[in-house]
């Protein structure tokens, strides 16, 4: 049972590196996703371990809000590629004075 | 008929708000509306009082209450006039003197573009003075006592293109502001132990008053005096006054609102008659400034500052007389009156004298006029009589009358009063010295000659009543007149007859001619004011008027200075710094949590994940332990 739950911490922290040090909005956005399927992950390897469904029902919510976000991002990912040239994250800091 | 009292104050009121108010058209006529108010002011005062006089000898004050003024509680104040024969012939001289000085305006203003307000402050300075001396309520007296104050202002600063007439203004303003704590806060003490500032109920009821009271009140009402009538330690704002055009010092500087001080003592007369300690006081006020300012007179070379010394002095007279209780008071009024007409009459002159040498004030270039300005010679010189007491001038019997009274309370009072006497010859002769008599001193360019005619017969007219003044006291008139106000005066007898006394006063005055004409004509005089190191202790101190000035800025203006700026430091480092400190340090702070807003998503998330390690970490302490 642990392999699973320790794979899942190895996938979550390499997303979680990978949203901190890539600059490429897309390579972000797949490390976000990254991080919600080692979630996902560890709810079915802890419903499995407890012997009820609750961790499953979990993943499915995750998976449901996750096909939303990817929408929304996507297309804020896009958008600012139109206008910008650019789908670097740091080159969209126009709020810092 | 004698309830028309307040249209003696109505008539130069509303002549001079419609001076003030009627545009350039009326610049052609204004001087003569002016003039014209005031002489009616003046005719219905003659009425008046003729009327007065055919009224029995205990009933002549008449009372009148206009509206009420204020009604506020148990604060009660009525508009109310009194018309006695005390105001009676205040009425009479301020609108005859004043009705004078109006018509030598129109000559004297006449090269003046703002002639028509002149004459609308002058007359706004009757109307007030008016109602000075008519109030029958210490709140209205104090309403006509803030106007003479403000006309005061306003016609010393008249010409006020000059720094030096604005900032004599404004002393006069402020020295003056001293004296009126003194009148305001006299007024709250009656309030609030007789209930009233009716001046008949407050003179009813300060018999009856403690000693504390009547002291308080005396000593207030003549810090109060002090500051109107120029008296030390007071006195600082008078000479500056005589920036102010000629007519101004004459009218208000010299014959009527600097002895407003007088009147107010006599006026109050019982709460000074019901504190011993108060008249002291008052006796020695007149007695000091009485003699500081003859010497002041000595020593100025500026003829109408060395008139405006002899006006301190001469006022001193009057409040020494006011001093010695119900034996004085009517020969305070009595020299006041008298005063009115010698004193006004040698400013006019002084004014026609300067008109005729360029607005030169400076003795020093004068010299020699007596030929090239006849009537103003002779119309002075009888007023030079006058002041000096050359019997049978007018001068002669006020001042002989009070220093017999000063002898009948006390050696030394009377002494010093004979010493100014003496004094007092001395620098009016001096003064008739170097401006009409020596050798001519003039400026090159300077041709003098007689003022026209429309100046030289107020001249006439006032030189006329110096000569006759004196008939007020023809069989104690003037006492037995002011005796229903004043009260019953017990004859002292002197140890020596009055008629030895009168001698001896008139051998003073003819020492003082006699020293003025031997220092004087022994040498021609210089035409230029000696050097300060050149001259006596004595006329060094006379010229830097007694160093009074210095001593109020010693004594108030550069320790209030001082304060001023301790408390600015304090508000500008201790206040605002308190303020803008905690603003400041605000804003440091913003700017350390301003850093980590660096605008890039990545440190953001970065800070998320802390976060959450740092929550989760604390979850699990909380949880393991």
């Amino acid at each position: 049972m642990s392999e699973y739950i320790t794979l899942s911490m190895i996938l979550f922290t390499i997303g979680a590196v990978g949203v901190l040090v890539r600059r490429n909005a897309i390579i972000v956005f797949m490390c976000v996703e990254l991080m919600l399927n080692a979630t996902n992950l560890a709810f079915v390897s802890f419903s499995r371990q407890h012997g009820n469904l609750d961790g499953q029902l979990a993943a499915f919510f995750v998976m449901v809000v996750a096909a939303a976000e990817v929408v929304i991002g996507l297309a804020i990912i896009i958008s600012i590629y139109r206008t910008r040239r650019t789908t670097s994250v740091d080159d969209a800091s126009l709020l810092k004075s | 008929m004698l309830d028309l009292q307040w249209l003696l104050i109505a008539i130069p009121l509303a002549s001079g708000a419609l001076l003030l108010v009627w545009g350039k058209e009326s610049d052609r006529f204004g001087h003569l509306i002016g003039t014209a108010a005031s002489a009616a002011s003046f005719v219905l005062g003659v009425v008046l009082f003729v009327t007065l006089m055919g009224e029995g000898a205990d009933d002549r004050s008449h009372a009148v209450s206009l509206f009420t003024w204020i009604d506020a509680g148990t604060f009660h104040v009525e508009m109310s006039f009194v018309y006695d024969q005390l105001s009676a012939l205040f009425v009479l001289l301020i609108t005859g003197v004043g009705t004078l000085i109006h018509v030598y305006s129109i000559g004297y203003m006449a090269h003046d573009e703002r002639r028509r307000r002149f004459f609308a402050f002058l007359n706004l300075f009757v109307a007030a003075m008016l109602t000075l001396v008519l109030a029958g309520d210490y709140l209205v007296l104090f309403l006509g006592w803030e106007g003479v104050g403000l006309a005061s202002y306003l016609l010393i600063g008249f010409w006020q293109h000059k720094p030096s007439a604005a900032a004599a203004a404004k002393k006069a303003f402020v020295v003056n502001r001293v004296g009126d704590i003194g009148m305001a806060l006299a007024i709250m003490l009656m309030f609030a132990q007789f209930g009233t500032s009716a001046i008949a109920a407050v003179n009813a009821a300060a018999p009856g008053a403690t000693d504390t009271v009547t002291t308080s009140l005396g000593l207030l009402l003549l810090l109060g005096a002090c500051g109107k009538s120029a008296q030390v330690p007071l006195q600082s704002w008078l000479l500056d006054a005589m920036e102010g055009p000629t007519p101004v010092s004459a009218l208000i500087h010299a014959a009527t609102m600097v002895t407003a001080g007088v009147y107010l003592v006599v006026r109050s007369n019982a709460i000074f008659d019901a504190s011993e300690v108060a008249r002291t006081a008052v006796i020695i006020v007149g007695l000091v400034t009485l003699l500081a300012g003859a010497w002041i007179g000595c020593a100025k070379d500026d003829i109408k500052k060395a008139l405006a010394g002899s006006t301190m002095s001469q006022i001193g007279y009057m409040m020494l007389a006011a001093g010695l209780g119900p034996a004085g008071y009517a020969f305070a009024v009595f020299h006041l009156i008298t005063h009115g007409f010698f004193k006004a009459n040698m400013f006019l002159g002084a004014g026609s004298v300067m008109h005729g040498m360029d607005d030169d004030v400076d003795m020093r270039h004068y010299g020699g006029l007596r030929t090239m300005m006849p009537v103003t010679f002779a119309t002075f010189g009888l007023g030079y009589l006058a002041i000096i007491g050359v019997p049978p001038f007018a001068g002669f019997w006020s001042k002989d009358k009070i220093i017999e009274a000063a002898f009948g309370q006390n050696l030394w009072v009377g002494l010093g009063a004979l010493l100014g006497a003496g004094v007092t010859a001395f620098y009016m002769t001096r003064l008739m010295i170097m401006t009409f008599l020596s050798e001519k001193r003039w400026r090159e360019d300077v041709h003098p000659h007689e003022s026209p005619r429309v100046m030289t017969w107020p001249l006439i007219g006032l030189a006329a009543l110096s000569a006759v003044g004196g008939v007020l006291l023809l069989g104690d008139w003037i006492v037995e007149w002011l005796e229903p106000v004043v009260g019953h005066a017990e004859h002292h007898e002197l140890a020596v007859p009055a008629i030895v006394l009168t001698l001896i006063i008139t051998a003073v005055v003819a020492v003082g001619v006699v020293a003025a004409v031997a220092f004087y004509r022994r040498e021609p005089i210089a035409g230029e004011t000696p050097a300060d190191d050149s001259v006596s202790l004595f006329a060094r101190a006379g010229r830097h008027e007694l160093y009074g000035n210095e001593l109020n800025d010693a004594l108030v203006v550069r320790p209030t200075t001082h304060l001023t700026r301790l408390l600015v430091w304090f508000d500008g480092k201790g206040i605002d710094g308190f303020v803008t400190g905690t603003a400041d340090r605000l804003g440091d702070t913003s700017q350390l949590l301003r850093k980590p807003q660096t605008g890039y998503v990545r440190s953001y998330a970065l800070m998320m994940f802390a976060g959450v390690a740092i929550v989760v970490l604390c979850l699990l302490a909380v949880t393991l332990a």
